[in-house]
């Protein structure tokens, strides 16, 4: 079989892979000042492969490539738009932090573009082999990012940890897959759909979808399978916890929705009580333990599992009731309000220990009165994440809580009950941090400020995520509207 | 005037908001820009509402005016569905004006930490999510409103509050968040159980909850039941209440108390009781039992406290309790006065805490056996407290008596099928609570302005009423008066949509 290269739907992978090419092969020529010249490469070819995104959603026509192994829909375009955009605002948020450290940086564009080609990949795979090269093309690139900070004990740690978990992950995830291909005898999702349909399914089958999504459970930090995340989150250079727990967190809940929508959807006995469990236990022990946290970036890895509950919410009931296209609109449209809102948190953070060389939260205290538009949006995005309207994060819980409604099954609203309880306990800490913000004296504090101004870039990346969290808290429409043309059924 | 009819409800809600932009763009170290530009909104914004006034229609009361109708969150079925009808419209314009009062209070006073600029950004952001509150005709939009006052009110008590505020703001916030979270839940039942499915408060109101079965009616009801009912604050889920409303600045106290209880039982009187009509009836009586419970306990606890603020606190909790009792009788009279009620509360709780405000100004406590004398030192503003203790107890010819006394009224007969004899022990027990009130206001007001100035105070000098306290209180004091020897002011704007409401909800139930 001879394939045929669609080379318009494949522009912004083209696109992006020669950036990658150029940005490693120009770190040679540069001398050590110009450096930074780099991130600006990336960042152009990053914006580049946004061009054919849109060029192809004006266009409209689902493409398929390589025999139904890769497809470039409404569904896929939306996803690399996500996470193109990602992508831009983790550059604005890396330059200054990895030009001002004693860093390589060609390498950290080159290693971070190359985690996002994988996403952008996976946003299309529809084949277990190409879904499997694509997390791995997301995953093995962060490795080495966690790591990057190499003369911190805390980093290597973390990205030892991180490797560890990811392989084994993997390796269980492998498992499950060949079982699913040996029992199908495809890889193609479609033609596994259409075996999952079948009324005599041997319990096998089950035993391998469980293996399959432990694999993802990992990937994604669901409870009980997040350990490595808040110490990967701490010890990773702060720029990439915000790529790991937005960016290749949303890889994996891709691939997750890819598995359960393309393939999986006719065997929900299989299915649906894991992503039951997981979400259950990833809100309410995510929420639990963030409680806790005296460290800010800690709390916010599990925020960011507590959040992952929440998106996993809507995917457990997805095939009970008519729940079928609402819990996908939910798993979408979440997907990019939770994006904004962590990376601006993180955005802040990084602004934060500018001043502060500090991550703990109690040298958060009086920063409004210290740094009060820092502390406005740090404001503005712990709220966002809590759910409180008018900012974006309300309308994230809200058409999770729809289709919960649509599933309308007792176990879909035991769900939702745990995840109002859920929401309100978020509260207090989310709540906690803005308290130390405004409430108490910078005195409290316990660190020294140094002034410092926020950089260009990051102011940016803030004022970019700022805007989405509030335009669409009030129009959200923007975002439910993506969320609609992405449904494929 | 067309224009203003389909962009006066949008105009109410949203110059607040705008006016805040420009708020947080003057720098901070401009405070008389800053002052002046938001007393201009808030003028401004009471001008369309006096505007609103003018141009409603008094013969359609029942009708929802000025409305707009735009598409929204199409996805979700939601649309900006705006309006104000005769309910809503007393409780809006007491809502501008109030504001106006706060913003003119604070003129040359601000709380500590001294940053008018958040203080005044805030007040504003809060005064959109109340008039949007009074106006939203979706239920979408009626939570984010509803919602919108959350985190204002939140940062006012934290950050200007008394000394145990960061407790009080964050009880608040819970509470509050716990109750609203429920109440989606269960807009999200209704959306669903509707047929055709809607958000718009109209139409789930046209339909009445026919084709949703009994049990399950009463369970969204229970849903709404909580948010709308720690918002008001019913015994016994208004134990945040005390907490706030003693750390909270002044101007906090005043707006919380005078109107954001309202936005509860608003939403029982715009919400819980047309779309649910047959689960409001069986809940009836128990909702009129926790309120003459809060009658009851909310008088009794004035009588225990010894901080001025605390004790007009809890006067709250047992006034919003006589509202909800004429909300319970589901009748055109009771919930006609509990509107009625809802505004006079307003002004006269309103008044009150200002009045303590200014009490603690000038003598840095207020704890009332420090007290004494007031009128010795500070006649007029002596005067005026015992004014307001004589409004707020329900004196016949003041507006506090047509909130209360037509409520009670109403319990002796409550709509046809709910037990006669219930209602008429609540009527009796709240007409102990009057006494009772008569009892703590009086008591207040004797032991903080007779008698002699206590030593402590006796070489201090004390202010008597400054002029924008002058300012601010006029307009409270004069509709204080106005509404009680005239309550037909109100009462003609609400009894058509009243009537409306409980043609609809008689039919429903059959």
């Amino acid at each position: 079989m001879n394939p045929v290269f669609d080379y318009h739907a494949l522009a912004p992978e083209i696109i992006l892979t020669a950036t990658i090419v150029v940005v490693l092969v120009a770190d040679f020529f540069f001398r050590d000042r110009e450096r930074f010249q780099t991130s600006r490469l990336a960042t152009i070819g990053v914006l580049a492969a946004l061009v054919p995104i849109l060029t192809l959603a004006a266009d409209g026509t689902t493409r398929t490539m390589f025999g139904g192994a890769y497809v470039v829909d409404d569904y896929a375009l939306a996803l690399k738009g996500f996470f193109l955009l990602v992508a831009y605002i983790t550059l604005l948020v890396s330059v200054d932090y990895i030009g001002e450290g004693d860093y390589y940086q060609g390498e950290y564009y080159f290693l971070l573009l190359s985690s996002v080609l994988g996403m952008v990949v996976m946003a299309s795979a529809r084949d277990l082999i190409t879904i499997f090269v694509a997390l791995e093309l997301i995953s093995v690139p962060t490795y080495v990012l966690a790591g990057w900070r190499k003369h911190d004990t805390k980093s290597n740690e973390a990205a030892i940890k991180y490797y560890l978990f990811g392989v084994l992950s993997s390796a269980v995830m492998l498992y499950g897959m060949s079982f699913i291909f040996g029992l199908s005898g495809s890889t193609l999702l479609s033609k596994i759909g259409a075996y999952a349909s079948r009324p005599d399914l041997p319990p096998l089958f089950a035993v391998a979808i469980f293996l399959t999504l432990v694999g993802f459970a990992f990937k994604i930090s669901a409870v009980p399978f997040h350990f490595w995340a808040p110490d990967t989150y701490e010890g990773a250079p702060t720029p990439v916890t915000a790529f790991l727990s937005v960016a290749s967190k949303a890889g994996g809940f891709v691939a997750i929705l890819s598995l359960i929508y393309f393939g999986f959807f006719g065997t929900q006995q299989a299915w649906q009580p894991v992503l039951w469990a997981l979400a259950a236990a990833s809100m309410t022990l995510g929420n639990l333990t963030a409680l806790r946290q005296t460290n800010i970036v800690r709390m916010l890895a599990y925020s960011s599992i507590a959040q992952g509950g929440f998106i996993l919410a809507p995917l457990a009931v997805a095939a009970d009731g008519h729940a079928a296209r609402s819990a996908f609109e939910a798993v979408v449209i979440y997907l990019l309000i939770y994006g904004a809102m962590n990376l601006g948190a993180f955005a802040v953070v990084i602004a934060v220990a500018r001043r502060t060389r500090s991550g703990e939260i109690s040298s958060y205290s009086g920063l409004g009165q210290t740094a009060p538009v820092l502390a406005l949006l740090m404001s503005a995005f712990l709220f966002a994440l809590a759910g409180i309207p008018p900012l974006a994060g309300w309308f994230a819980k809200f058409v999770m809580f729809r289709a919960i409604f649509d599933a309308g099954t007792p176990s879909a609203y035991t769900l939702g009950v745990v995840a109002a309880v859920n929401s309100v306990i978020a509260l207090f800490y989310y709540a906690g941090v803005a308290r130390r913000m405004w409430f108490r004296d910078p005195s409290e504090s316990g660190v020294e400020t140094v002034p410092a101004r926020t950089p260009p870039a990051l102011g940016i990346a803030l004022g970019l995520s700022a805007a989405v969290v509030v335009v669409i808290g009030i129009y959200p429409q923007l975002f439910a509207r993506i969320g609609e043309v992405a449904f494929p059924g | 005037m067309d224009w203003f009819d389909s962009w006066g409800v949008t105009l109410a809600v949203f110059l607040p908001a705008a006016g805040m932009v420009v708020v947080l763009a003057i720098p901070k170290a401009q405070e008389r820009a800053l002052k002046l530009t938001t007393l201009a909104t808030t003028l401004a914004t009471l001008a369309v509402g006096v505007g609103m006034l003018a141009r409603f229609d008094y013969d359609r009361t029942g009708a929802l005016q000025f409305q707009v109708n735009k598409s929204w969150i199409d996805v979700i079925h939601s649309r900006y569905h705006m309006g104000v009808d005769g309910i809503s419209l007393p409780l809006l314009l007491m809502t501008m004006l109030i504001t106006v009062g706060c913003v003119i209070y604070t003129w040359d006073h601000f709380p500590d930490p001294r940053t008018p600029k958040a203080f005044l950004a805030l007040i504003l952001l809060l005064e959109t999510g109340m008039n949007g509150t009074f106006c939203a005709e979706d239920l979408i939009l009626f939570f984010i409103f509803f919602e919108l006052v959350l985190l204002p009110m939140f940062f006012m008590i934290g950050v200007w509050g008394g000394p145990n505020r960061e407790y009080a703001s964050i009880k608040f916030f819970l509470f509050t968040l716990f109750g609203s979270a429920l109440m989606l839940l269960s807009f999200l039942a209704l959306f669903f159980l509707s047929d055709p499915q809607t958000f718009d408060i109209p139409r789930l109101a046209a339909q009445g909850g026919v084709g949703i079965v009994a049990s399950t009616q009463n369970l969204i009801f229970v849903g709404m039941f909580l948010g709308f009912a720690i918002k008001v604050p019913m015994f016994p889920f208004h134990t945040w209440l005390p907490d706030a409303h003693t750390e909270a600045p002044t101007v906090g106290s005043v707006l919380l108390a005078a109107v954001l209880l309202k936005l509860g039982s608003y939403g029982f009187i715009r919400i819980a009781l047309p779309i649910l009509p047959q689960a409001a009836h069986d809940w009836a009586p128990w909702i009129g039992l926790l309120a003459v419970i809060g009658i009851i306990y909310g008088a009794l606890c004035c009588l225990a406290q010894r901080d001025m603020k605390r004790l007009i606190a809890f006067s709250s909790v047992a006034h919003m309790g006589f509202i909800m009792l004429g909300i319970a009788t589901l009748t055109n009279f009771g919930i006609n006065a509990a509107i009625f009620g809802m505004v006079a509360h307003g002004l006269i709780t309103g008044m009150l805490f200002f009045l303590a405000g200014s009490v603690q100004e000038r003598y840095e406590t207020r704890e009332i056996s420090r007290l004494g004398g007031l009128l010795d030192q500070a006649p007029r503003l002596g005067w005026i407290l015992g004014f307001c203790a004589m409004a707020s107890l329900g004196l016949p010819g003041l507006a506090g008596f047509w909130g209360e006394f037509p409520a009670m009224l109403s319990a002796y007969n409550p709509a046809a099928g709910i037990s006669q004899v219930t209602f008429r022990v609540y009527l009796v027990v709240a007409a102990i609570g009057t006494v009772l009130a008569a009892g703590y206001l009086l008591w207040m007001f004797q032991r903080v302005a007779f008698g002699k100035v206590k030593t402590e105070f006796a070489h201090a000098h004390v202010h008597d009423v400054h002029w924008p306290e002058w300012i601010a209180w006029t307009p409270l004091l004069i509709g204080i008066v106005v509404l009680g020897i005239y309550p037909n002011l109100i009462f003609r704007i609400t009894d058509g949509a009243v009537t409306n409401l409980a043609h609809g909800m008689a039919r429903a139930i059959g």
